[in-house]
């Protein structure tokens, strides 16, 4: 009788044990329609930033935002656009973090998310590029 | 029968919790994983399709270009 409970019990532990394991890989939804949307609207507006992130204009938050750092880089008949470009490119930034957190049913994940894009955005950034590291802007 | 009780509520205080940490538990690789994809597609760093190492070479299967 003992025998049978102490197997019933360790099956039970076993169970639970490789249970954690599955959930300890999971994957994050990240292709929901919204999603697809902003990528789509980042992609297109990035043509304009990139020339801006070469020439220092704009540069990398460490909060995974971006922001003017040097408007005079910009030729003038561009300088107008800028913040409007920044503010916009910003505002999809914030959308697509909060929605890939609401979107896998966690949106306290959403800072998280953010400062896991942060670090990563940087990575990725091309040499020469202008990112913000202590408050400081460091070039790439 | 008080020792199935006894079974049933031991398991219950050990699967309960777990249960309880696999949901508020960030899984911050595949986070990265869906960054690092995102941004890819966003800055267009490599062709989607291909999925490996970016090459600047041609590559035989590229429809692009």
């Amino acid at each position: 009788m003992y025998k049978q409970i102490w197997m019933l019990l360790l099956s039970a532990i076993l169970m639970v044990s490789s249970m954690q394991q599955v959930h300890a890989a999971p994957d994050l939804e990240a292709n929901t329609p919204v999603i697809s949307a902003i990528k789509t609207s980042m992609q297109a507006r990035h043509a304009q930033l990139q020339t801006h992130y070469s020439a220092g204009a704009v540069g990398l938050t460490q909060d995974g935002f971006i922001a003017v750092k040097d408007a005079s880089a910009v030729p003038l008949s561009q300088r107008g656009g800028l913040a409007g470009l920044v503010k916009d490119e910003n505002a999809d930034r914030a959308r697509l973090y909060k929605e890939i957190a609401t979107a896998n049913g966690h949106p306290e994940w959403q800072g998280e998310i953010q400062s896991t894009f942060a670090g990563r955005w940087i990575d990725k950034a091309q040499a020469g590029w202008f990112y913000q590291s202590a408050g400081a802007w460091v070039k790439k | 029968m008080k020792h199935w009780i006894f079974g049933l509520g031991l398991f219950a205080v050990i699967a309960l919790p777990a249960c309880v940490t696999i949901n508020i538990y960030f899984p911050a690789a595949a986070a990265e994983k869906a960054a690092d994809k995102i941004i890819d597609e966003v800055w267009q760093l490599k062709d989607e399709q291909s999925g490996a190492q970016p090459q600047p070479a041609d590559t035989p299967a590229n429809p692009a270009e």
